[in-house]
């Protein structure tokens, strides 16, 4: 009988339970990893390193509606002249909740414009999004089917890209802009931006 | 606005949640206290959801075919220039709907269960359908809660968005819908095996319930990564028939494991062995479909797809995958050490065979699972990016086939609980003897000088050995050479020849492979008008491209003459559309096909203004084979079906239902 593989009916011994647990234990660790990463893409780390083959290079051209009730939308020739972020949101995305504080702190500064992208939204929601949080933009369009956002290569949403006078980008924020990356990051080539802008 | 159809499948769809969490609970609870009408509730309310659900597929189908853009899901993946069948097939060519078709095939089986299962004992089944409307009650959650394709857009847009072109294919038409039924169809193994847990027994007749469920969507299975796999070879234009992409790998991963079920059911049903491992196999399979379905949809793996920036959506798929998974494989840890094993067996047996098959399966399935998400779990880990490519999975996957190859010849031959491996060996002599000739064959003919050549001998001489071996056990069984010989072939199960049939099928596949992998040859190259190259004896002349239009695209359409030896062949016209909406370039390749091989050419972009053009041709040796294997896989999993054995009359358990089953004696030595 020692060369039997199988398992033995053995009512009256306790069969070990540790095997069974394998599995469990298993899908248990890969949950894990999947919720790290699905929590890691809501956090807005850039996930399958997309690098920003925009930078320093013009604004892809973008032509949007504006929300229904407000005069103007957004088009990138309207824009040029002036040192500006563009930000891509949604009523959807949740980390938007987080940045928008900071949006808003940014607008009341007045240091520069920003331009907000309702993406991948309905109109209504995004005017009730702005209607209770409060309205940090300039301006709005409106990109319900991602032309925009295809365009200037967003994978998701917040993103942000700042832009100089001649129409250039000159900096991507992938994911939430927290007041410390405005503070050390974006203020500050911003303000480059605007004084060369000047001479 | 008037009540229109769409509105009536919307609401069909939300009915179907209310009563699959009837058939969720009711059922399961009646099982559990032996109440004979709650019990009862599993098959109307399994049949209710096979007609509500079936009504908001249909209703969405009629949405896309009218071409009605006040639905999102029309709006976003459809276009009126579209032709019908791209019309319909765009029902299920994005996330929302295909999500509609995936609990579509979910109610058609639990219907199917409710309708034809009458000889199951009724706790088996209302526990198992019960099952299956809990994956209802998530999945169809999923859809109305964040991926409603029901939605509607006021005012309407006068036009749609249009579907990719890369989609817009005869081939990727049906390959949804055959991959869907393949996975899904594993719920069904699924749903039994957690009842059985529930119940904490399994034995043969479990066994032969579950088997014909597993075999028809492991035939769909089969099919759809066929037919996946022959799309990816004449639409991307590279000769290339697999990728080992993400996408791909999801759904050969599960096809791994279901045949590694199919076959320990098996010995669940003749020997009562294997029971918690089969128990454990059926819920890998159904998991590793979900994981399918998640890492497709969900973006964990490919980011850039649009719908993974919508983050709820991926929270959502993984917390019913933590459900679903989690909760069966706690209930395995909790159940399985309780069930009975059965016969034992020595290791040289019927029985040692399908282990060891299933050990090599279950493996290969390992070794592709983990390096698809090996990028993903360094990533999070170690935040190294890092990819898994071909030469991994050509590497570590093809090693594990060789000694399944080998043992596919030998297993079928080996008697149940002992086997007598001299016997069988001095069987399938010549079947070794053939496959060492065809290696030599083929190295003599095509030389050894490249290592692609010893290992494409090497593979014909595997195909060899396993068209060879299992053709020579059929006409063993069947006695062909001697008298009554058609007796004894209408006599033998269907199970058996279906089996013969598939295992043919496989060597059949392994010559394609072989062929195409070892000796395929590319030519790439500008060329104006009239000029000529070779491949492999053809010679291709460039005619000349013209600009034709098709009903939703313009194309340069290029003529191409195919020669040999001064005699025509073939007018080849592969052409390079540029479609309107959404604006997309594609490629559509010309092929002509020998039987034995493909001639096989594809049009790329205009160089200068002479009318010159980039051309790729490809000469493929055996990759017909590829083709026709998967269809002789995918015919002998239909012949097995018809086995009587699974159509009519499964007996009845022998001791009454809740009773623990006496333990076999052990196997005479």
């Amino acid at each position: 009988m020692t060369d039997t593989v199988a398992t033995q009916p053995r009512p009256q011994k306790k069969a070990s339970r540790w095997p069974y647990l394998i599995p469990l234990v298993a899908v248990l660790a890969l949950g894990g990893v999947f919720a790290k990463r699905l929590l890691d893409v809501e956090r807005g780390v850039e996930v399958n390193a997309l690098p920003t083959v925009l930078l320093d290079t013009p604004v892809p051209a973008f032509d949007l509606e504006p929300l229904p009730g407000h005069a103007q939308g957004l088009k990138n020739e309207d824009l040029k002249g002036q040192v500006y972020l563009i930000n891509f949101w949604g009523s959807w995305c949740v980390t938007c909740l987080y940045e928008h504080p900071v949006l808003l702190k940014v607008a009341a500064a007045g240091d520069i414009p920003i331009y907000g992208v309702a993406w991948r939204d309905t109109p209504e929601k995004s005017l009730a999004w702005l209607a209770e949080r409060g309205d940090p933009y300039a301006r709005s369009g409106q990109d319900p089917n991602s032309k925009a956002a295809i365009a200037f290569g967003v994978a998701q949403a917040p993103e942000s890209f700042l832009v100089d006078a001649q129409g250039i980008i000159r900096y991507k924020q992938a994911g939430p802009i927290s007041m410390q990356d405005w503070q050390t990051k974006i203020q500050p080539l911003a303000a480059m931006l605007k004084a060369q802008q000047k001479q | 606005m008037s009540i229109e159809f769409i509105e009536i499948g919307h609401f069909a769809l939300a009915l179907a949640l209310m009563v699959a969490m009837a058939q969720a609970i009711i059922p399961l609870v009646g099982a559990g206290r032996g109440n004979a009408a709650m019990m009862a509730v599993a098959k109307p309310a399994a049949l209710m959801q096979l007609v509500l659900v079936l009504t908001a597929f249909i209703a969405l189908i009629h949405a896309f075919v009218t071409s009605d853009f006040s639905v999102t899901g029309v709006y976003n993946n459809s276009h009126t220039a579209k032709p019908l069948l791209y019309k319909i097939a765009g029902t299920w060519g994005n996330h929302e709907g295909s999500l509609v078709l995936w609990v579509t095939i979910l109610a058609i089986f639990g219907g199917s269960v409710a309708a034809f299962g009458n000889n199951l004992p009724p706790a088996l089944k209302a526990r198992a359908l019960a099952v299956q409307g809990m994956i209802s009650v998530g999945f169809i959650a999923f859809i109305l809660f964040t991926s409603n394709p029901f939605l509607r857009i006021l005012p309407a847009p006068s036009e749609g968005m249009g579907l990719n072109p890369q989609l817009q294919d005869p081939g990727l038409a049906i390959h949804p819908p055959m991959l869907y039924f393949g996975y899904v169809g594993f719920s069904m193994a699924f749903s039994f095996a957690v009842a059985a847990l529930i119940e904490g027994r399994v034995d043969a007749t479990w066994a032969r319930w579950v088997r014909p469920w597993t075999l028809a969507a492991w035939t769909f299975l089969t099919m759809g990564i066929g037919l996946g796999s022959w799309w990816a070879y004449y639409t991307l234009g590279w000769g290339g028939w697999w990728y080992w992409d993400p996408v791909e790998n999801a759904s050969f991963i599960p096809w791994l494991t279901g045949t590694a079920l199919l076959h320990s059911a098996i010995v669940v049903e003749k020997r009562e062995a294997l029971k918690s491992w089969t128990i454990l196999l059926a819920i890998v399979t159904f998991s590793l479909s979900l994981l399918g379905t998640f890492l497709v949809r969900s973006g964990v793996l490919t980011s850039v797809h649009a719908f993974a920036s919508d983050p709820t959506r991926g929270v959502f798929i993984l917390v019913l995958l933590a459900i679903a998974i989690g909760g069966s494989f706690t209930l395995y840890a909790i159940r399985a050490p309780h069930l009975q094993g059965g016969g034992l067996f020595a290791p040289i047996s019927r029985e040692g065979g399908l282990l060891i098959n299933n050990l090599l399966l279950t493996t290969a399935a390992a070794t592709v699972l983990l390096g698809t998400l090996y990028p993903l779990i360094t990533e999070v880990l170690s935040s190294n990016k890092i990819s898994v490519g071909p030469p991994y999975f050509d590497g570590v996957f093809v090693p594990l086939m060789i000694p399944l190859i080998i043992l596919m010849g030998i297993g079928p031959r080996l008697a149940w609980k002992r086997g007598d491996l001299g016997a069988a060996l001095s069987r399938i002599k010549i079947a070794a003897l053939a496959s060492v000739a065809m290696m030599a064959l083929s190295l003599v003919m095509n030389g050894a000088a490249k290592f692609t050549d010893i290992g494409g001998a090497f593979g014909l001489g595997m195909a060899t050995w396993l068209a060879l071996s299992t053709a020579s056990e059929w006409i063993d069984r069947v006695k062909l050479t001697k008298g009554g010989a058609w007796q004894r072939i209408t006599n033998l199960p269907r199970a058996a020849h279906g089996m013969t049939i598939a295992h043919f099928g496989m060597a059949v596949l392994i010559a394609g492979v072989s062929g195409a992998g070892a000796w395929k040859q590319e030519h790439i190259q500008t060329m104006a008008p009239g000029q000529s190259v070779e491949i492999a004896g053809y010679t291709m002349t460039f005619e000349g491209v013209k600009m034709i239009k098709g009903p939703n695209y313009d194309a340069g359409q290029a003529t191409i003459t195919a020669t040999k030896g001064g005699d025509f062949v073939a007018t080849m016209h592969p052409e390079l559309r540029s479609y309107i909406q959404p604006p997309q370039q594609t490629t559509f390749t010309s092929i002509h096909t020998t039987f034995f091989a493909d001639l096989y050419a594809a049009l790329g972009e205009a160089q200068g203004a002479e009318g010159a053009f980039v051309t790729r041709f490809y000469y493929q040796p055996l990759i017909p084979f590829l083709w026709y294997g998967v269809l002789l896989m995918a015919f002998g999993g239909l012949v097995s079906l018809t086995d009587r054995r699974l159509r009519v009359g499964a007996p009845q358990r022998a001791t009454p239902a809740g009773a623990m089953p006496a333990p076999e004696p052990a196997a005479a030595e």
